[in-house]
C-alpha cells in the first residue's frame, strides 16, 4: 500500500511542473515571450527526468531497494512526455507548423538534428515500455533501452550547443550525465573480468 | 520626466507599441545575468549618478560628458523604433534621445576616422553577471559602427523611454540605437566612445566570429547559422498568438539604410 501510494506521489511530482507551465502559459504569467520560457522548461525537465532515470540503477545498487526499479519506467516516460511537450512547442512557436521550415530546420541546423534525433531514440523505448513487450523482447529489451544512453548524450549535446556566452547549465547537466554513465562503464567492466 | 519634442517618425500600420512593463522587464544585458527577467532585477545595483562618457581617438576635441550634459544640452526628440533581437523575437519601442551625430560633431572627427567603438561600464562590484565564473564574455562589452553609420540620422543615442527616463535594465544612462541592425549592436550604459581608422573588435564577433559579423543588419536572408532568421516573434507573444512575422530587410528601414551598403555582399559581411 505505501508503495503505492509512494508512486502515485512521484507520479503527481512529475506533472507538477508541467500544470505549472500550462496554467502560467494560459494566464499570461510567462512574460511577453512564453515561447522561450517553455522550451528552456520543457527541454530541462525532459532532460532531468533522464538523469533521474538514469538513476535509478545506481541507487537500487547502493540502497538495497528494489522497490526503486519500479520508478524507472514512469520517470523514462514522463522524460519522454516532457520531450514530446518540447517538440510540440516548438512546431508551434517556431515553425508556425510549417512542414517546409522543418525540413529547413533539420537539415541546416545541427543543434535540431541532434534534439530530434534524441526523441527518436526515445520513441521506441516509450513504445516498449510495457510488460507486454519486456516479455516480448526478453533480453532483446534490456538491449533496445540502451538507446537512453546515446538519447541523454545528444540531448546534453544539444543543450550546450545553444549556449551562447554561458556554458554553465550545460556542463551541470554533461557532469551529471556523464557520471550515470561512468558507473555503468565501471560496472560492466567489472562484471567483464568476473567472467 | 523628459522633455522632449514629438515623434516624427510615421509607424508602420501595424506596429503597435510593446508595453513598458516588457520593454523594462525583459531584456538582454549579460552584466546582469542571462536570464531575460536577471536585468530588471539586479540593474538597479548599477549606480548610473555621477556618470562620464569618455570621448577620444581621432577627434579634434577629446573630452568627457557628464550625465548633467547628456540629458541637458542635446534636443530630445521621440523616435518609435522597431527593436530586433538576433534571438528572433522584436519590440516596438518610443525611445527619446538625440542623433549620435549631434553627439560626435561636438568633438569634431577627423578627417581619418572611419569607425566608431563603443564601451559599455565595467563595474563587477555592481554588475553580478560579469562574476559568473563559466561566462566566456570578455567584459568589458564592446561594439562599433562604421562612421557614416554612426552619422546616419536614424542612429539614435537614447536617454529614455516612454517619455521617462532610461530604466538601468534598458542601459541606463546613455545607448545607442541603430534600429536596422541587430539589438546587440545597440550597445548600453556607454562610457567610451572612440574614434578609429580601423574596424573595431566587438565583443560577440571575438566570441563567435561566424555567428555574430561586424555588421549585424537585420536580414531575413542569411540566417544566424544556429537559427533562421526569416521570422521573428513580435512581443508579447502569447500562447495562443504566438504573433510569428516575417523579418523584414534591414528590419523595414530599408529605403533609409539601403544606401550604406550598395555594392557590399551583405552575405559575406552580415
Amino acid at each position: 500500500m505505501s508503495e503505492r501510494l509512494g508512486r502515485l506521489a512521484v507520479f503527481v511530482l512529475c506533472l507538477v511542473p508541467f500544470a505549472l507551465l500550462l496554467w502560467q502559459a494560459v494566464g499570461g504569467g510567462l512574460g511577453p515571450d512564453p515561447a522561450k520560457r517553455i522550451m528552456l522548461q520543457t527541454g530541462e525537465w525532459s532532460l532531468r527526468l533522464l538523469a533521474l532515470t538514469l538513476l535509478v540503477s545506481p541507487l537500487r545498487q547502493w540502497s538495497g531497494k528494489a522497490w526503486v526499479m519500479r520508478l524507472r519506467r514512469m520517470l523514462g516516460l514522463y522524460a519522454f512526455f516532457y520531450a514530446c511537450v518540447h517538440l510540440l512547442a516548438f512546431g508551434h512557436f517556431y515553425l508556425g507548423w510549417s512542414p517546409a521550415i522543418l525540413v529547413e530546420e533539420l537539415a541546416e541546423r545541427p543543434y535540431i538534428t541532434v534534439g530530434f534525433a534524441a526523441w527518436l531514440l526515445l520513441v521506441p523505448l516509450a513504445v516498449t515500455s510495457t510488460r507486454n513487450w519486456q516479455r516480448r523482447l526478453r533480453r532483446n529489451w534490456q538491449r533496445l533501452h540502451r538507446l537512453i544512453y546515446p538519447a541523454a548524450v545528444l540531448a546534453c549535446l544539444h543543450l550546450l550547443w545553444q549556449a551562447r556566452s554561458d556554458v554553465g547549465e550545460a556542463l551541470v547537466y554533461i557532469v551529471v550525465v556523464g557520471l550515470l554513465l561512468v558507473w555503468r562503464l565501471q560496472r560492466g567492466w567489472r562484471r567483464a573480468a568476473k567472467v | 520626466a523628459l522633455e522632449y519634442s514629438a515623434t516624427d517618425q510615421p509607424l508602420a500600420a501595424d506596429d503597435s507599441l510593446t508595453p513598458y512593463e516588457h520593454v523594462s522587464g525583459y531584456n538582454n544585458f549579460y552584466e546582469f545575468g542571462t536570464d531575460k527577467s536577471d536585468p530588471a532585477r539586479y540593474a538597479d545595483e548599477m549606480s548610473v549618478d555621477p556618470w562620464a562618457v569618455d570621448v577620444g581617438g581621432l577627434v579634434n576635441k577629446p573630452g568627457t560628458l557628464h550625465l548633467e550634459d547628456i540629458l541637458g544640452s542635446f534636443d530630445l526628440e521621440e523616435r518609435v523604433y522597431r527593436l530586433r533581437c538576433v534571438e528572433a523575437w522584436s519590440m516596438v519601442i518610443p525611445w527619446v534621445g538625440f542623433p549620435l551625430a549631434d553627439l560626435l560633431k561636438r568633438f569634431e572627427p577627423r578627417s581619418e576616422a572611419r569607425f566608431v567603438e563603443f564601451r559599455t561600464l565595467y563595474r563587477p562590484e555592481e554588475m553580478r553577471g560579469t562574476r559568473s565564473l563559466t561566462s566566456i564574455i570578455d567584459w568589458p562589452y564592446r561594439e562599433g559602427l562604421r562612421l557614416d553609420e554612426a552619422m546616419h540620422p536614424l542612429t539614435l543615442m537614447a536617454v529614455g523611454l516612454y517619455g521617462k527616463t532610461l530604466p538601468e535594465q534598458n542601459g541606463a544612462p546613455l545607448r545607442l540605437v541603430a534600429p536596422w541592425k541587430y539589438g546587440f549592436k545597440s550597445i548600453k550604459s556607454i562610457v567610451s566612445i572612440r574614434l578609429l581608422d580601423r574596424q573595431p573588435e566587438t565583443s560577440w564577433q571575438e566570441l563567435a566570429p561566424q555567428e555574430y559579423g561586424f555588421y549585424a543588419n537585420v536580414n531575413p536572408d542569411v540566417d544566424h547559422p544556429r537559427w533562421s532568421q526569416k521570422y521573428e516573434r513580435r512581443l508579447p507573444s502569447t500562447l495562443f498568438n504566438p504573433n510569428r512575422i516575417p523579418t523584414r530587410m534591414f528590419n523595414g528601414y530599408e529605403e533609409q539604410v539601403a544606401g550604406l551598403y550598395r555594392g557590399m555582399d551583405l552575405r559575406k559581411l552580415y
